[in-house]
C-alpha cells in the first residue's frame, strides 16, 4: 500500500503506523456519560468496505493523516492532514 | 459408518467402494429450534455439543461458504493452555482437556499431537515472568517446565543461541501443548454433529436477523427465511456485520493475520517454538512443511491476504532465530480475518435480544479454543446460564471495566493486541 501523504507525496506503508478508525479524533466531552466513553473507546462500526482511519507518518514528516481506505480491496482513495480535519 | 482400523482394512480389500460422504447436504427446513450462524470451528463444535450434551438436534448450522473455508482452515494449528489470567486460564485448561479426548469423542483423527510448546525468553526479567506464568499454569492444574539455556539447547539444537540482540536465556516448556490438523477439526466436528441429526447448510449466507418484541424469531438467508427459537452468532472476522443485523455495535475490529509454509522437509522441528521478541512462531506439519507466522498486519482488513512488510518482518525473525531456515524454500503465504477485541480476550454471552447469543473476539488464538468454545456456547444456548469455564467472557466488561483480561498487559485498547 502506498499512502499519499499531503506533505511528502506517495510513501510506502512501512513509513506509517495505523492508529485505527478516525473515531479516535472524535472524543466525547470530558463530562459526557460513561456510555459515551465506552462507545468511543471500545465499540466500532468495523466496516467491510470504505473506511477512514488515522495513520501516523513516523518515518516521514511526523504528521497524523486521515486516510480513506477500502478494507476489502486495500485500495487507498486519498489522505488529508488530520489537523485540518480537526479544525 | 464408524471409522476404525478395521474399516480401513475392509475398505482396502474391497476397492474402497464403500466410503460414503462424511456428512449430508440437506436443504434448509423452514424452522429449527436453534440456528447457528457460521460453520467454522466454533460453530460446528457448538452444534456437536448441543446435540451430544444437551440432546438438542433440531439445529442448523448456516455457512455462507463451505465448511472449514474460514479461519479454522487457515490457522497455524497451535493448541495450548498456557494463559495466566483468571477467565482465560480456566477456559483454555477446559478446552485442552476436551482436545485430549476429542478423537475418541468424534470418532475422527484430528491428528492432535502434544509435541510441546516452548516460549523462549531472552533476559532475566523475562525469565522471572516465564517462571511466574509457569507457576500460574501449574496452579491451574496444567503443566509447565522452566528450561534454562542448556535445557533448550538439548531439545532445540538448531536455534541461534548467541544472537547479539536477543540471546536465548531459556524457555517455558508446556509439554501438553502442540498442534492438530486444522481442517480435520472442522470435518470431525461436522461429521459428528451431522451424525446426531444436525443440518449443516453450506452456501447459505445470513443476510438478516428477525426480531419481534425484543425476541429473536429467525433469520433471513440467501436460501430463504428460516424461523428459529434461538440463534447463535459465531462468525469470527465477520462478527461486526452479522451483529449489526441485530442492531448491535460490537467492541471488535477485524484485522488480518498472515501465515507461511515452506516446502516439505524431513523432520527438523519436533515442537512448537515461539520467539516473542521477534514476533515469530514455528512448527513442522506432519506433511513436513515448516508452518510459521508472526503478528497482525495492524490495520483493519477483510482482504484475507496481507502485505509484504509483515511477510518480511516474519522472515527476518525466522532468519535471526534459526538461520538454518534460509535453506528452505517458501511455498505459500495466506491470511485470515481476526475479530480483535480491545483486551485480546473473547466474548461468549447473551445479547440485548432474547434468544440471541454471541460468540466472538477470538483474535488470533481461537483454534485451540474450538472444543472449549463449542462446549461453553452450547451450554449457554441450551441452559441460558454461562458455563463456569466461560463465565468471565462477558460482553459488558468493556463498559464496566470489571473483568478485563488483558493477557499481554498492554492496555485494553484496540490495536494493541
Ligand atoms: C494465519 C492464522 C493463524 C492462526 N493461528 C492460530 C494458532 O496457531 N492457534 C490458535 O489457537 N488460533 C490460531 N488462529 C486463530 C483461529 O484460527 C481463529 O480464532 C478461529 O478459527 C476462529 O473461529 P472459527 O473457526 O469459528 O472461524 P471461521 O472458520 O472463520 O468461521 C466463521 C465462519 O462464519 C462464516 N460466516 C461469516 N459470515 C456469515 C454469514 N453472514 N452467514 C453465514 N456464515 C457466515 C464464515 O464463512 C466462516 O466460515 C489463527 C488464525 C489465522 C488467520
Ligand atoms: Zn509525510
Amino acid at each position: 500500500m502506498l499512502i499519499p501523504c499531503p506533505q511528502c507525496g506517495p510513501r510506502d506503508i512501512r513509513e506509517f503506523t495505523c492508529k485505527g478508525h478516525e473515531t479516535h479524533m472524535k472524543r466525547p466531552a470530558p463530562d459526557a456519560p460513561p456510555t459515551a466513553w465506552d462507545d468511543h473507546l471500545h465499540n466500532r462500526d468495523n466496516p467491510a468496505g470504505p473506511t477512514r482511519e488515522l495513520w501516523y507518518h513516523g518515518a516521514g514528516c511526523g504528521a497524523w493523516l486521515v486516510v480513506s481506505r477500502n478494507t476489502v480491496t486495500h485500495a487507498i482513495a486519498g489522505a488529508t492532514l488530520a489537523r485540518e480535519g480537526a479544525r | 459408518m464408524r471409522y476404525s482400523g478395521w474399516q480401513v482394512l475392509a475398505q482396502g480389500i474391497t476397492g474402497n467402494r464403500g466410503w460414503r460422504p462424511a456428512w449430508r447436504d440437506p436443504a434448509p427446513k423452514g424452522a429449527y429450534d436453534i440456528v447457528i450462524i457460521g460453520g467454522g470451528g466454533h460453530g460446528l463444535a457448538t452444534a456437536h455439543y448441543l446435540a451430544k450434551r444437551h440432546g438438542l438436534t433440531n439445529v442448523a448450522v448456516l455457512e455462507k461458504g463451505y465448511l472449514g473455508g474460514g479461519n479454522v482452515g487457515r490457522n497455524t494449528t497451535i493448541v495450548r493452555a498456557n494463559y495466566g489470567l483468571p477467565g482465560n486460564s480456566e477456559f483454555y485448561s477446559h478446552s485442552l482437556k476436551l482436545w485430549e479426548g476429542l478423537e475418541q469423542d468424534l470418532n475422527y483423527n484430528v491428528m492432535h499431537s502434544q509435541r510441546g510448546v516452548i516460549n523462549l525468553f531472552h533476559s532475566d526479567g523475562q525469565r522471572d515472568a516465564a517462571a511466574r506464568r509457569g507457576n500460574m499454569m501449574i496452579a491451574q492444574g496444567d503443566d509447565a517446565i522452566l528450561l534454562d539455556r542448556d535445557g533448550c539447547r538439548e531439545i532445540l539444537p538448531y536455534l541461534d543461541y548467541d544472537q547479539t540482540r536477543f540471546p536465548i536465556y531459556g524457555g517455558l516448556y508446556h509439554p501438553r501443548g502442540g498442534t492438530a490438523r486444522h481442517d480435520a477439526v472442522a470435518w470431525g466436528f461436522a461429521r459428528a454433529a451431522d451424525r446426531r441429526g444436525v443440518d449443516l447448510i453450506q452456501n447459505c449466507e445470513v443476510t438478516g436477523i428477525d426480531i419481534e418484541n425484543g425476541r429473536v424469531t429467525g433469520v433471513q438467508t440467501t436460501r430463504g427465511s428460516i424461523r428459529a427459537k434461538k440463534v447463535g452468532i459465531v462468525v469470527a472476522g465477520r462478527s461486526s456485520q452479522v451483529a449489526a443485523m441485530a442492531g448491535m455495535r460490537l467492541p471488535i475490529e477485524s484485522h488480518i493475520l498472515q501465515a507461511f509454509v515452506t516446502e516439505g522437509l524431513k523432520p527438523v522441528i519436533d515442537h512448537v517454538v515461539t520467539y516473542g521478541m521477534g514476533h515469530f512462531y514455528i512448527s513442522q506439519s506432519d506433511k513436513g512443511g515448516l508452518v510459521f507466522g508472526g503478528d497482525l498486519d495492524f490495520y483493519a482488513s477483510y482482504a484475507a491476504r496481507g502485505n509484504l512488510p509483515m511477510a518480511e518482518h516474519v522472515v527476518e525473525a525466522a532468519m535471526t532465530l534459526m538461520p538454518v531456515i534460509g535453506q528452505a524454500r517458501m511455498l505459500r503465504s495466506w491470511g485470515g480475518i481476526m475479530d480483535m477485541s480491545p483486551d485480546g480476550s473473547p466474548i461468549i454471552d447473551r445479547t440485548h435480544v432474547e434468544g440471541l447469543y454471541l460468540n466472538c473476539g477470538w483474535c488470533y488464538g481461537g483454534f485451540k479454543a474450538v472444543p472449549g468454545s463449542g462446549d461453553c456456547f452450547a451450554h449457554l444456548i441450551a441452559t441460558d446460564q454461562p458455563h463456569p469455564a466461560a463465565a468471565r467472557y462477558r460482553l459488558d466488561r468493556f463498559a464496566t471495566g470489571h473483568g478485563l483480561m488483558d493477557e499481554e498487559g498492554t492496555g485494553s485498547q484496540h490495536n494493541l493486541h
